[in-house]
């Protein structure tokens, strides 16, 4: 029954394609409640793009106030309203923008850009499949995350201002809107909000996994998957698995809120009054929270590992340096991400002995990287490599995981944690591992990626101005925190001129804001190569990078079905670059080893 | 080149793509994910069950002197012990064990409406989805006079320090033991319970569907089988949470 099942839906992916499609769809079928995972790809990346800059905005806002403390903001008036006093931040709002660049660019844009946006485009792609498993419901995972952003956004505008317990929610804070006005309303949009974004993540992630398990075209066994696919693959398992964990965290802190239950709460007295809530634990929360909040910083960096591994091979005209060892330590990865939660609580009161086992596990974590990097780089070596803007931010990709993950060693570290938790060498070490790196992959991504997208190229010069400006200004920006990291100078505070032991880091705090202002105009010139190309830009080939990946073997601009014909059948590798005795330097995974006689390996003659 | 005709087929394997390597449709496949993304959710409730059982003090004198109070938690027999129509009458767990019962008999006639699908056999699976439904029905209405007691209470309530009653429960206040007692059973059984309901209702519209000969024009009854996988999820959920509240 189930082989029927299969032939069933081709053949109505195939009538579809060659008749009713084009002229059947109007505007809004094809566009916004599309069930074709490109349009649902693109849906995501506008989207992402559109958190992005608003994420980036807000801590331009609060790199302000850190830069210049005694300055006054006037100008900012106009658009801030009520938040700017006499040209001083409010200080709540303060807390309000870090919660709000935290909650939107882990979530809103590294997760739900970055995953929504390459894990639909490519996975049926790359894999061979006319479209997802279920388009309905990747639709609905798109148009679920849509209502998450809406309230999300609203959040920003209402009076009492966005959540303002930092990006984590911690309670009791987050639990008591008497505490500050960031947990009134603020606070209950964004677990609404959140608890939507976890049911979208669920509906493309189910998907994602089923298409790449059951969609694969004839020939493309798991060791025959680019990289990226099987990134996406293990990205979609660890969100499976750990959201709804936050779920359950989340539902849980909306009755401490809402319904008057303990679970969270124990002993508060506030505002001169004792509450009555007993016996629950905030730790709970953390231990909860973090049960999701550590694998998701791989649901972060995973995708990116496949992109810049897809790019840089094929940039460099060179297999994959280790392929089998590329996955393994991803599976690495994935495992270890569920059992290191803990080292984000080591200064709770925890157990030092339980501390140690959590170090222990997270020090793990610096193999499987360690295992990647080398891989990248022995990639690279002496490759015949092409800088393309995509590759660039390939390249600097690895090098800012280098730089993000060596202090990720040090911090790992329980005893060393006590003096640099939630301290600036914390938010040094996260935006490089984790945040610019991440957001490098997903640059990568969308270089390399756009002719397939819309057909044309991105502007090569432009993108590499912008590249050198996001290098510099991501480096100039997290380096000098890690000095006021070690310092002691802790996270989420609004202003430390009091305290005179911080006073000479005054200077080193304007140049990191200066250099987060660059950083951030830098993108416009993105953003401007990015619209500017979908309308403008120089016209695609179908294979502009000579790439040997499925996608590639695509009409320029594929409809609905991806392939007018049928689907092509996969013989090897993805990874059969500058083969010796092949006439071009590339091998397109759908060639047969029987069309390739010159330039098979001894064991591969066998499958002529 | 001479046995190229025969070799220029990719392989074929179980994992060579072009197949269901798992031998389960897509849709099969989304609902086993699911459901192991949603264990996790309960998962999670359930250890937060736990922890915070752990965190008050178990009454440790002889269960015949048993009071309620919040300083310990409370033994579920003496919770759980009234039976509709037996009022005073001391049956503990006697009727969480007919729910129980009667949740699991709805998995029976689940398996033999997923059975007769497989039979395409629409009488049989109208048939058993109609006494799944009805069982399901059952259970939630038993759950809804649980609740009822629970949040009413019983005729003694508990006795307070300055010496007036409470009686029955509700989310800050409950006459059985700690604040966190009523909380983790309103919130846990109550999530579960939204999930029956979910299930439930999914179960009425395949009836409608069968009935309408939906699946039978499809040729196949895969949609019975999935909401069968969700139901016995949920029975299966149960059977943890019967564990969590009312055995330990």
């Amino acid at each position: 029954m189930s082989s029927t099942d299969i032939s069933l839906n081709k053949d109505v992916h195939h009538a579809h394609d060659e008749h009713d499609h084009h002229h059947d769809q109007n505007f809004f079928e094809k566009y916004i409640f599309s069930q074709d995972h490109k349009v649902i790809a693109k849906q995501f990346l506008f989207a992402g793009i559109f958190w992005g800059f608003i994420g980036g905005f807000l801590s331009i806002i609060f790199r302000l106030q850190l830069g210049w403390p005694e300055a006054t903001f006037t100008f900012l008036e106009p658009i801030m309203g009520n938040w700017i006093v006499n040209g001083k931040i409010d200080p709540e709002f303060y807390l309000a923008l870090v919660t709000m660049h935290g909650t939107i660019m882990v979530f809103f844009v590294l997760t739900a850009g970055l995953s929504g946006t390459f894990s639909n485009f490519l996975i049926p792609l790359q894999i061979g499949a006319r479209d997802m498993a279920s388009g309905f419901m990747n639709m609905l995972s798109f148009w679920v995350f849509f209502l998450a952003s809406v309230i999300m956004f609203w959040s920003l505008f209402i009076e009492t201002g966005p959540a303002g317990g930092g990006w984590t929610v911690y309670p009791p804070l987050s639990a008591l809107p008497q505490a500050i006005s960031g947990s009134g309303l603020g606070m209950t949009l964004w677990l609404i909000s959140m608890a939507l974004f976890i049911v979208s993540q669920l509906l493309g992630g189910v998907n994602y996994i089923t298409t790449v398990i059951n969609l694969r075209t004839r020939g493309m066994s798991m060791t025959k998957l680019p990289l990226t696919i099987w990134s996406f693959f293990l990205t979609a398992i660890l969100g499976l698995l750990s959201f709804p964990v936050l779920l359950s965290a989340a539902l849980l802190l909306i009755f401490d809120r809402s319904f008057g239950t303990s679970f969270f709460l124990s002993d508060i007295y506030i505002a001169g009054e004792a509450l009555s809530n007993t016996g629950g634990s905030a730790i709970l929360f953390q231990h909860l929270f973090w049960f999701l909040g550590h694998p998701e910083v791989y649901i972060v960096i995973l995708p990116t590992f496949g992109i810049v591994s897809e790019v840089i091979a094929t940039n460099a005209r060179k297999p994959i340096f280790g392929y089998r060892a590329m996955i393994g330590s991803m599976l690495g990865i994935a495992v270890l991400s569920f059992v290191v939660w803990a080292h984000h609580m080591f200064v709770t009161g925890m157990n030092p002995f339980l501390g140690s086992v959590f170090m222990f596990l997270t020090l793990i974590i610096a193999v499987p990287s360690a295992v990647k990097v080398f891989n990248w780089i022995a990639t690279l070596w002496r490759g015949n490599i092409r800088f393309t803007t995509a590759m660039m931010f390939a390249v600097a990709f690895v090098s800012l995981f280098i730089s993000g993950g060596l202090t990720g060693i040090i911090l790992g570290n329980s005893a060393l944690d006590i003096q640099l938790h939630d301290t600036y060498f914390v938010i040094a070490h996260f935006h490089l591992v984790m945040g610019a790196a991440a957001f490098f992959g997903m640059f990568c991504g969308i270089y390399h990626w756009f002719p397939k997208m819309f057909g044309r190229m991105m502007d090569e010069k432009l993108g590499a101005v912008h590249f050198w400006l996001t290098f510099l200004s991501a480096y100039l920006v997290f380096m000098p925190m890690h000095y006021i990291g070690i310092a002691g100078f802790p996270r989420r505070y609004y202003s430390w001129t009091g305290f005179d032991a911080f006073n000479t880091f005054t200077d080193l705090n304007s140049f990191i804001s200066i250099a987060a202002i660059l950083g951030f105009s830098a993108q416009l010139i993105f953003l401007f190569n990015f619209v500017y190309s979908i309308f403008k830009g120089r016209r695609a080939t179908a294979n502009p990078w000579h790439s040997n990946t499925l996608e590639w073997t695509t009409p320029v601009n594929p409809g609905h079905g991806n392939w007018p014909g049928e689907i092509p059948a996969v013989y090897r590798w993805p990874y059969d670059y500058s083969k010796p005795g092949a006439p071009e330097d590339y091998i397109p995974q759908n060639v047969p080893f029987s069309q390739t006689q010159s330039s098979n390996l001894p064991y591969e003659r066998d499958l002529e | 080149m001479s046995t190229s005709t025969t070799l220029e087929e990719p392989k074929t394997g179980t994992w060579d793509g072009g197949n269901e390597p798992l031998k389960a449709s897509y849709g099969k496949l989304m609902m086993w994910f699911f459901l192991l993304s949603d264990a996790f959710t309960f998962g999670a409730f359930l250890i937060v069950y736990g922890l915070s059982r752990h965190s008050h003090l178990p009454y440790t004198g002889r269960p015949e002197d048993f009071q309620f109070s919040t300083e310990w938690w409370p033994i579920p027999e003496k919770v759980f012990n009234a039976f509709p129509g037996f009022h005073g009458v001391d049956l503990p767990l006697a009727f969480v064990a007919l729910m129980t019962m009667i949740l699991i008999l709805s998995s029976v006639t689940m398996v033999l409406a997923v059975e007769a699908g497989h039979r395409m056999d629409k009488n049989d699976v109208q048939k058993w989805l109609l006494w799944t439904i009805l069982f399901g029905g059952t259970f939630l209405g038993c759950q809804a006079w649980e609740w009822t007691h629970f949040i009413t209470g019983t005729d003694e309530g508990m006795l307070l320090a300055d010496g007036t009653r409470v009686f029955g429960a509700n989310m800050t206040m409950n006459q059985y033991g700690p604040p966190l007692f009523a909380n983790l059973f309103f919130f846990i059984t109550g999530f579960h319970g939204f999930h029956v309901t979910i299930g439930w209702v999914l179960l009425v519209i395949a009836f409608i569907s069968t009935v309408n000969g939906v699946y039978h024009k499809r040729g196949h009854y895969e949609m019975v089988e999935k909401i069968g996988l969700y139901w016995h999820f949920v029975d299966l959920v149960w059977v943890f949470v019967f564990t969590f509240f009312y055995l330990i």
